[in-house]
């Protein structure tokens, strides 16, 4: 097995392209180590991209933050900017492992690690978060809801690999929240999830919501029917009842070690209305 | 017998909180635990595992491994002599598969190799041809009719007609007119209860170092709860005298009972003797949870009788166990345990043993208990809440006490349990208030204790410091209680005493740690060694005072003269005696050998508050007090530490783990990702009170405390997430899916 730490981009996705069948981006390792140390995968060539100019920087732009591939959990929940603007995305990053995890672990593996439970996705899809590509043909953005496929699929091409996601900047009154179900306080992966992104207008009426749920199919769901049932009302009761219930229709959960298809139904309802109301106090709204 | 070993006695140093002495090594890294041993010219073994849960070996081929340069030894189970002792038989049989593999994970073929990474590779060119045969992994799959048998020609003799041949065990225990006793009930419950097998989830997995020489002597160092275990098996094995193979145990991460039997020493053994050079084993952690034991996995109907002022009138169990591909005891601590902690004039408890494929079980803390008494401790619990009645006011008006004919036969001595039960019913804790969505459950607890073969050797250096040797490997703080002992008795500070755990050849046999009963009985056996030498040293003051031996007593670590005829002398502290030692007769030592009885039965009652989210089924753990009786509590934080760590792995059992099968057999959570022991943040600070009512069986009234702990949190969690949803739960584990769904069919 070869190592390279490339420090640039152009070298990085020259070395991807070059072995583009047993390459693979090493970002915090800490879901590539575990699955080669467990026999899973036996990759030729391992792309360290850590050590490329500016990819471990959070800028502003544009109103919004870009986040570089190689930002940690832990350097990404010590910036106050984004952590006010993107309270949930920041915590769905947050409770991925332990403190020894997050001192490694970035969105970007996280998302193209590509696990249907994956805890910063639905977060960054509710977000309406933008992945910037690099590969051999160049640089491209895409939407981060496009990139995962399928379990352990992406669309990244042969060679490509993600050099930043972009937070855009978001209105007055706004926020997001994103909760998990695990059976244990932590250490452990979601049964379900739900990402909850919203604008309140004065009154406290939501105006614009977005809500995406994880594991409960193979690829993060933006759900539309479930923001259609927040938008143009306050969380109350009855309006949490049709999110909820748009939510539990959307969605088309397995049977598995971790749960059967009726609780991850029940229960992401049941997050995605709590996740609503903390977004909701966030944005500065009554409850 | 009439046990009367124990003395009162005002203690300088029992009961105080000494350093432990491994303690800075286990935090630097320094201590050395069973994959840290390496010798020159070491081979990396590496087993092959089957993928299936039942079937037949048709062809094994290995010659494109043999013909690999790095490969040195390669084993199967042609390679061991057949015929063993059952057991012994069942043991090796367990570790490697002879023509039928019994359940995913079985070992096929072990291989030694010069590398980790040349280990595994071989492993890729063994071909192995199995015949997949139809499995059953649950017990009512075994049981039924028609049900693959899993080894043919186990059926226990003493099991009943109706059974089929999987049903290798069966056992009864109880007294009295159980038809007298429910008649008299004004209300009779019948409920069955299910417990999932769950590991002992000890942190450090097995691992070895075998050294087989070409004269025949060998060498082995291993993670385990028992050298000497592990030498008569291995020997036995192998084919060698027991003096030919020396065994050292390593610091030990964790056993929990689980290492009280080898799953790889004699493949590691064999693989040396093959290839003529050191070979290393050590398990990865899903080999640990696919191929060693959990415990056993459990169906039990309970009826119990109860009068309307809370009298239990009859109780009544049968126990279905399995444990794995083999015939197995658990059923018997668990029919004996059931009903243990009720004084019943009428009671029966009846168990069978089925195989099943799965990995052959191993102990796990209690062995059997934690089970039936959950299941038993429910039914009582179910008919407070129908009669309105208190349930600790019922378990005190039903308490086994002195002179209670146990359920099980004896006799109970000095016990406990009535003092536990007014300690927590005195207990703040007992009447806190409760939130929304909260409840409170308790149980009661119990478990016999051990003693055994034990062998201790105290040596008095010349410089005045004393060498305790003992063979038990520590896995719970034992060379600190044991130091602290042998301290006490002497009359000399904590840190003049260094206790170590010696090798098989160092010391006469000692039974394994387990059965709790290594404080006691190593206890008992150092307290006599030191008595041994402080004979010794008396003797050695009389002969530099020149008086009768008789005239010389022990007294706060000296020697004095006492008695008439005694005269005026100094008196000699140990140090001076130890100092002296070279010309009064040589180096002094005291040593004790004995088959310690007199253990002494342990009672507990746990106390869980937690709160039920009513729209998912998660269950936090609020409040958690434990109520034990030590007997003596020689240090304080290990007893404290045993009370807390019974009840974190009893809230995991109740709670999340599991080993859970698909349809096709094969386990599918082996990782610890999705076998959930609890995490630290998962926990409240367990509370601890220790009831000290001492054990007529040991001269500082020591009761073994490591296992009844890990008995009472099923019932006791189970108890109050019943009472906080209103729905008596009935199956373990309370994961959210299950207790939601309760929710749900209540709410319907
Ligand atoms: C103990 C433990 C606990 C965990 N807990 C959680 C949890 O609670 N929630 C959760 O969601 N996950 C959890 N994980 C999984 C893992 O930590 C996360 O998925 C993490 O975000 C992965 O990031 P990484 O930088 O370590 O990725 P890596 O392991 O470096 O990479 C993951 C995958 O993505 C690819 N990749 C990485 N970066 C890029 C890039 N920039 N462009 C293209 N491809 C890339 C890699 O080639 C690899 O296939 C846990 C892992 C461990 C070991």
């Amino acid at each position: 097995m070869q190592y390279a730490a490339p420090t640039t981009t152009e070298e990085a996705a020259r070395l991807l392209a070059s072995n583009p069948k047993a390459a693979r981006v090493l970002a915090g390792g800490t879901d590539l180590l575990v699955q080669i140390r467990a026999g899973m995968i036996a990759p030729d060539l391992l792309v360290d991209i850590k050590k490329i100019n500016g990819i471990r920087d959070i800028t502003a732009e544009g109103g919004g933050y870009r986040i570089g591939a190689a930002v940690s959990g832990a350097e990404l929940g010590e910036h106050a900017g984004v952590v006010a603007m993107w309270p949930g995305v920041v915590e769905a990053v947050e409770l991925i492992g332990s403190t020894q995890v997050q001192g490694r672990c970035t969105m970007a593996g996280n998302l193209c690690n590509a696990s249907p439970a994956a805890d910063s996705v639905p977060a960054l899809v509710a977000a309406d978060a933008v992945a910037r590509i690099v590969g051999p043909r160049g640089e491209r953005n895409v939407a981060v809801l496009d990139i995962p496929r399928g379990v352990g699929k992406t669309s990244l091409e042969a060679g490509e690999f993600i050099t930043s996601i972009y937070l855009p900047k978001r209105p007055d009154r706004a926020s997001d929240a994103y909760l998990r179900f695990i059976p244990r306080t932590e250490m452990d992966i979601a049964v379900c999830s739900a990402g909850v992104s919203l604008t309140l207008d004065s009154k406290g009426i939501i105006t614009e919501a977005r809500v995406a749920l994880g594991a409960v199919a193979p690829t993060v769901l933006l759900v539309s029917e479930a923001a259609k049932a927040l938008i143009g009302h306050k969380p109350d009761d009855a309006t949490l009842a049709a999110l909820g219930k748009a939510c539990s229709d959307a969605c088309k959960p397995i049977d598995d070690k971790r749960g059967t298809i009726e609780f991850r139904r029940d229960v992401v309802a049941v997050l995605a209305g709590r996740a609503a109301r903390i977004a909701c106090q966030r944005a500065g709204g009554s409850l | 017998m009439a046990l009367d070993e124990y003395q009162k006695r005002d203690f300088k140093i029992i009961g105080t909180r000494q350093p432990r002495p491994d303690g800075i090594d286990k935090v630097t890294g320094r201590a050395l635990y069973g994959a840290d041993i390496t010798a020159p010219g070491m081979l990396y073994a590496a087993m092959l595992r089957a993928p299936h849960a039942h079937a037949n070996i048709k062809s094994i081929d290995t010659s494109r491994a043999e013909a690999m340069s790095e490969v040195k030894a390669v084993v199967t189970a042609a390679d061991f002599v057949q015929g063993l002792g059952d057991d012994t038989q069942d043991v090796i049989d367990a570790c490697i598969a002879r023509d039928k593999v019994l359940y995913d994970g079985h070992g096929v073929v072990a291989i030694a190799a010069t590398s980790r990474a040349a280990a595994r590779r071989a492993l890729k060119l063994i071909q192995v041809e199995y015949e997949v045969l139809p499995h059953a992994v649950e017990i009512d799959d075994a049981l039924a009719a028609g049900a693959p048998v899993i080894q043919a020609g186990r059926r226990g003799n003493k099991v009943p007609k109706g059974y089929n041949d999987n049903c290798t065990n069966w056992c009864e225990f109880g007294h009295g007119d159980l038809d007298a006793g429910f008649a008299k009930a004004d209300k009779i419950i019948s409920r069955s209860f299910r417990t999932a097998a769950t590991h002992q989830g000890y942190i450090e997995p097995h691992a070895c170092l075998a050294s087989m020489g070409p004269d025949g002597q060998g060498d082995l160092w291993c993670c385990t709860q028992g050298q000497y275990f592990v030498r008569t098996l291995c020997a036995e094995i192998i084919g060698m005298e027991e003096s030919r193979l020396r065994v050292t145990s390593s610091e030990i991460g964790g056993g929990f009972g689980g290492k009280t039997t080898v799953f790889i020493e004699p493949i590691a053994l064999m693989l040396s003797k093959k290839a003529g050079r050191p070979v290393k084993m050590t398990m990865s952690r899903d080999e640990v949870f696919k191929a060693t034991g959990p415990t056993v996995s459990s169906v039990t109907d309970v009826r119990i009788g109860m009068t309307r002022d809370g009298r239990i009138t009859a109780g009544e169990a049968f126990l279905r166990y399995q444990g794995g591909a083999f015939p197995c005891l658990t059923i018997f601590p668990g029919a004996q345990s059931a009903f243990a902690v009720y004084d019943l004039s009428a009671v029966r408890t009846r168990a069978v043993n089925v195989m099943t494929n799965r990995p052959r079980q191993a102990a796990y803390r209690a062995p059997g208990a934690p089970m039936a008494i959950y299941a038993v401790e429910s039914v009582v619990d179910e008919l407070c809440q129908e009669f309105g009645l208190d349930p600790l006011e019922v378990r005190l008006l039903n308490a086994a006490s002195k002179g209670t004919k146990s359920s099980y036969g004896p006799t109970f001595d000095d016990i406990g349990l009535l003092a536990t039960l007014k300690a927590a019913k005195a207990h703040p804790h007992y009447t806190a208030p409760l939130g929304p969505n909260q409840g409170r459950g308790l149980s009661c607890g119990f478990w016999f204790n051990f003693g055994g073969n034990t062998s201790v050797s105290l040596n008095v250096n010349f410089d005045g410091t004393i060498g305790v040797t003992e063979g038990n490997p520590d896995i719970g703080g034992s060379r600190v209680s044991i130091s602290m002992m042998a301290a006490e008795e002497l009359g000399v500070p904590y840190d003049k005493v260094r206790t170590i755990v010696a090798d098989t050849n160092s010391l006469g046999h000692n039974d394994v740690t387990d059965g709790s009963r290594v404080t006691f009985a190593v206890g008992l056996a150092t307290i006599k060694a030191a008595r041994a030498a402080i004979g010794e040293m008396c003797r050695r003051a009389a002969r530099v005072w020149d008086i009768d031996e008789d005239a010389v007593i022990w007294e706060d670590g000296h020697a004095k003269p006492a008695g008439p005829n005694a005269g005026s002398h100094q008196p000699m502290s140990l140090a001076e005696i130890a100092r002296q030692s070279p010309n009064t007769g040589g180096p002094i030592s005291g040593h004790h050998e004995v088959n310690a009885e007199g253990a002494g039965v342990s009672f507990g009652v746990h106390l869980c508050d937690l709160e039920v989210d009513p729209e998912t089924g998660f269950t936090t753990i609020l409040r958690y007090t434990v109520f034990q009786d030590a007997g003596r509590a020689i240090h304080p934080d290990f007893v404290e530490g045993q009370m807390q760590g019974g009840a974190a792995q009893g809230i995991g059992w109740a709670l999340n783990e599991e080993y859970i099968y698909g349809k096709d057999g094969r386990l599918q959570n082996a990782g610890f990702l999705d076998y959930r022991i609890p995490v630290a943040s998962d926990l409240p600070k367990i509370d601890t009170v220790i009831l000290e009512i001492p054990n007529p069986g040991h001269p500082y009234g020591v009761r073994g405390v490591g296992e009844t702990s890990i008995v009472p949190p099923l019932a006791a969690i189970s108890n109050a997430v019943s009472r906080t949803i209103g729905v008596r739960m009935q199956e373990l584990p309370m994961s959210p899916p299950k207790i939601l769904a309760a929710i749900k069919s209540a709410g319907n």
